[in-house]
């Protein structure tokens, strides 16, 4: 694939969330955040501190170039350290030359937005979404081109920023996620275990020797939550076999081959070294499990690894062994076992064109060296003059790897839905391979019908 | 009473059942009948951090003129109810002709989604609803025969469970029942066996399932009997003690019967209650092993990019066509019981 060579080894670490596709269960979500509405109108210069610590910069606005004055700016994004920094230092630099800078953070944005912007005027005049997100405003024609405005106010974006379609841009990115493997290099060398694992054969190899040593029954974790994590997982291992979840050019399933099975016989192998409640396990689950030191081999989201390096929640023993690697490949193959995840901003189409380009000019005014540097350890930033840190190493390695960005594609989000409530059945073992993915493609094109993508 | 003052006096009700409840209904079930229009897909290129990948998108401007034209969508008929996801019409009628006995019949018919979450809605109703009925009399019984003093915090203590929110009673026993948890740890040392998981056999998460589903709803029906149990006339228990009643007979005889239209009521509102279970499913983690209707419209709802809102229309209609089934039996018995007294 041609892919990641622009921003090579510079990624890096200590993010806390990103792209957050599901990570953890939308209902326990909504009881530990709450949803932060600041609206803020006229403190320029001010430094502020905004839940999760977010500080801009004293007189910073000075310098940036806010757009149309005195336009209404409202901002839906997810609730995130990295995304708390974007969009609380564009409200610092450009929030007093609007008449009004509203932001909107809660983990509920994924369901909202499209509600939100197909009023007219829409409720926001930007949301900040990831790949799969952006498709899904997209499909219903809510956000606009930006060539005009990137044009006029974003000649400091990299190229690699700009998420294109059809010549359109249609996101700027900031930041990168994907999953990676987590490794205890000292219970791997208790284990008789030469080196890092880098394919799955190799994981399964390891994992089997730590429990024949007697030191782990159960030393794999990673997110199989049934639903969006478990049919995560597939996808990442149906990419690293090579496979294609649509016929080129059509909505027609193209899981139902060799391959899937293959990647299916993986998934089971590997469950079978996971915790038996595996299929309850989401990130929040697997990071306690990895951090409690009950697994020595993870395979977890990158913004995760920060957190499980830091110093709170786990021993020294646990985050002085731990190393953060590429995802896995298959024996003999090249392409990591991962999505890889940009989140970025959009602008909505249902807004004024005076709106959108304050809100466009503030928004992009914010991705600057400057604000990298104050928040460098809070993702890995696609943005100049970030300095990978050592939890960085995971993301960097996978994505230079050549790893598959989860598709763009429209009913993506269909078929994610299939897989992860349809495999579940073959991972409990009450269903052959073969007859699991016939379900999901039965379950996909049903769906698929009902949405207008297949007749 | 006068047709037209029963008229007058049932209006602002009426008007507002019919507002609120009967609209809505009609309106979900208008949706169920369709589908969205057909989407016209366009091939494109994509380009971001990771490269360019060919890809596919909507036309969102023909597509926006379909909509505009018919903003409900295709009218699809009752293809939605009959389709893999709902009654499943074809793969029912394959499984019948592929099958040779009734066990691998079954196994193919539960592993599509609908049965799959009607056999477990059906199960945690029947079983849960009965334990309560016969659990809450007994304890409301046993409270009445408490002595004034600590029947006011005994009270108290037996509404707690009652008064936690169901998703958040789940979560917190969900962590309780994990293998590092007080009830797991304790289970496992029970049973000695250290792979013990409540959440990873289905058996066992059907039990806490419906464990937890008696426990939460148990204060219901207790504090119904029990406000029924102090309307006993106490004549009559009196004269069933000097007949010579034990205090098993006196239940059985005098205060069941008693309390039977109390009973017809408890049935009533647990079986409505019960078939729509949901927030167990979601605080447990348990949609691995057990799915009820309600989770499935959730699902629709939810869990896709793209809301699902025909099918989420059509297993709504036939949740309510569920409850009605179940509700039939009791409804029609307390109308005989009606006739009977106005006789």
């Amino acid at each position: 694939m041609s892919g990641v060579t622009e921003f090579e080894p510079i990624l890096p670490v200590r993010t806390i969330l990103c792209s957050e596709g599901r990570e953890t269960p939308i209902w326990t979500l909504n009881i530990n955040k709450e949803d932060i509405t600041v609206k803020l109108k006229t403190f320029v210069f001010a430094v502020m501190t905004i839940a999760g610590g977010t500080v801009a910069p004293i007189g910073s606005s000075a310098f940036a170039d806010c757009g149309p004055s005195g336009q209404s700016i409202r901002i839906l994004a997810s609730d995130f350290p990295a995304i708390h920094a974007v969009a609380g230092t564009a409200e610092a630099q450009c929030g007093g030359a609007a008449a009004e800078f509203a932001r909107n953070h809660t983990t509920e944005a994924r369901e909202i937005m499209n509600a939100a912007l197909t009023t007219n005027p829409a409720e926001y005049t930007s949301v900040i979404v990831a790949n799969s997100t952006l498709t899904q405003l997209m499909n219903d024609g809510l956000v606009r081109p930006l060539n005009d405005l990137v044009d006029r106010y974003g000649s400091h974006l990299k190229s690699h920023q700009l998420i294109t379609i059809d010549g359109n841009v249609m996101a700027v990115a900031f930041m990168a996620n994907s999953q990676h493997l987590f490794s205890r290099t000292d219970i791997l060398e208790k284990a008789g275990v030469d080196g890092i694992p880098a394919t799955y054969d190799e994981i399964l190899a390891a994992a089997e020797k730590i429990r024949a040593a007697g030191i782990m029954e159960y030393p794999i974790v990673m997110n199989m939550k049934v639903g969006w994590n478990v049919g995560e997982v597939f996808n990442t291992i149906y990419l690293a076999h090579g496979g294609e979840f649509f016929k080129p050019g059509s909505a027609e399933p193209n899981i139902n081959n060799d391959l899937a099975l293959a990647a299916l016989g993986v998934m089971k192998a590997l469950a079978g070294y996971a915790h038996p409640d595996h299929l309850t396990q989401a990130s929040n689950e697997t990071q306690g499990l990895w951090e409690a030191g009950q697994a020595a081999l993870g395979y977890m989201w990158g913004s995760r690894g920060g957190v499980i390096l830091d110093g709170e929640g786990s021993t020294e023993d646990v985050t002085s062994n731990t190393v953060l690697s590429s995802a896995p490949t298959v024996t003999g193959g090249s392409i990591p076992g991962a999505t890889l995840w940009w989140d970025g901003i959009t602008i909505a189409n249902n807004v004024s064109d005076a709106e959108a380009e304050a809100t466009f000019a503030a928004l992009v005014g914010a991705m600057t060296p400057g604000m990298v540097a104050k928040h460098n350890d809070d993702a890995v930033w696609l943005i100049d003059g970030f300095k990978p840190g050592p939890a960085a190493a995971g993301v960097s390695a996978t994505a230079t790897g050549g790893a598959k960005s989860y598709p763009m594609i429209p009913y993506i989000g269909l078929m994610h839905n299939a897989l992860g409530a349809e495999l579940v059945d073959f991972l409990k073992g009450t269903e052959s391979a073969e007859q699991a993915l016939a379900d999901v493609v039965a379950a996909y094109v049903t769906a698929a019908k009902e949405k207008g993508f297949l007749n | 009473m006068q047709h037209r003052v029963f008229f007058w006096f049932t209006l602002p009700t009426l008007t507002a059942m019919v507002l609120f409840i009967a609209l809505p209904i009609v309106s979900v079930f208008v949706q169920s009948l369709h589908i969205d229009h057909e989407r016209v897909i366009v091939i494109s290129e994509s380009c971001g951090p990771f490269g360019c990948t060919q890809t596919t998108s909507v036309d969102t401007e023909a597509n926006k003129k379909l909509r505009e034209e018919k903003p409900l969508g295709r009218y699809n008929g009752l293809a939605t109810y009959t389709n893999r996801s709902h009654l499943a019409f074809k793969e029912i009628g394959i499984a019948w002709s592929s099958t040779k006995n009734w066990s691998q019949f079954f196994s193919k018919a539960l592993n599509l989604p609908f049965y799959k979450a009607l056999a477990f809605t059906l199960t945690y109703t029947l079983v849960v609803t009965p334990f309560v009925l016969v659990l809450g009399l007994a304890i409301a019984v046993g409270v009445n025969n408490l002595s004034n003093r600590i029947k006011g915090p005994t009270i108290f203590v037996s509404l707690l469970p009652m008064m936690v929110t169901p998703l958040v009673g789940s979560l917190i026993l969900f962590w309780m029942v994990d293998g590092d948890g007080i009830i797991g740890a304790t289970l496992q040392l029970l049973f000695d066996d250290s792979s013990l998981s409540l959440k990873a056999s289905p058996t066992l998460t059907w039990m806490m399932l419906i464990v937890y589903g008696i426990w939460h709803i148990l204060p219901f029906s207790f504090i119904v009997f029990y406000a029924g149990l102090q309307t006993v006339p106490s004549e009559t228990l009196e004269a069933a003690m000097i007949d010579g009643a034990s205090k098993w007979q006196r239940v059985i005889y005098v205060i069941v019967p008693h309390l039977m239209p109390l009973v017809v009521f408890v049935t009533l509102i647990l079986l409505m209650d019960n078939f729509r279970v949901f927030e167990p499913i979601v605080g447990f983690s348990a949609e691995a092993h057990a799915q009820s209707l309600s989770w499935i419209i959730f699902k629709d709802l939810r869990e896709s990019a793209n809301p699902l809102y025909g099918s989420a229309g059509a297993t709504s209609m036939m949740t309510i066509i569920g409850v009605a089934i179940l509700l039939t039996p009791v409804l029609i018995r307390t109308k005989r019981d009606f006739k009977q007294r106005s006789v």
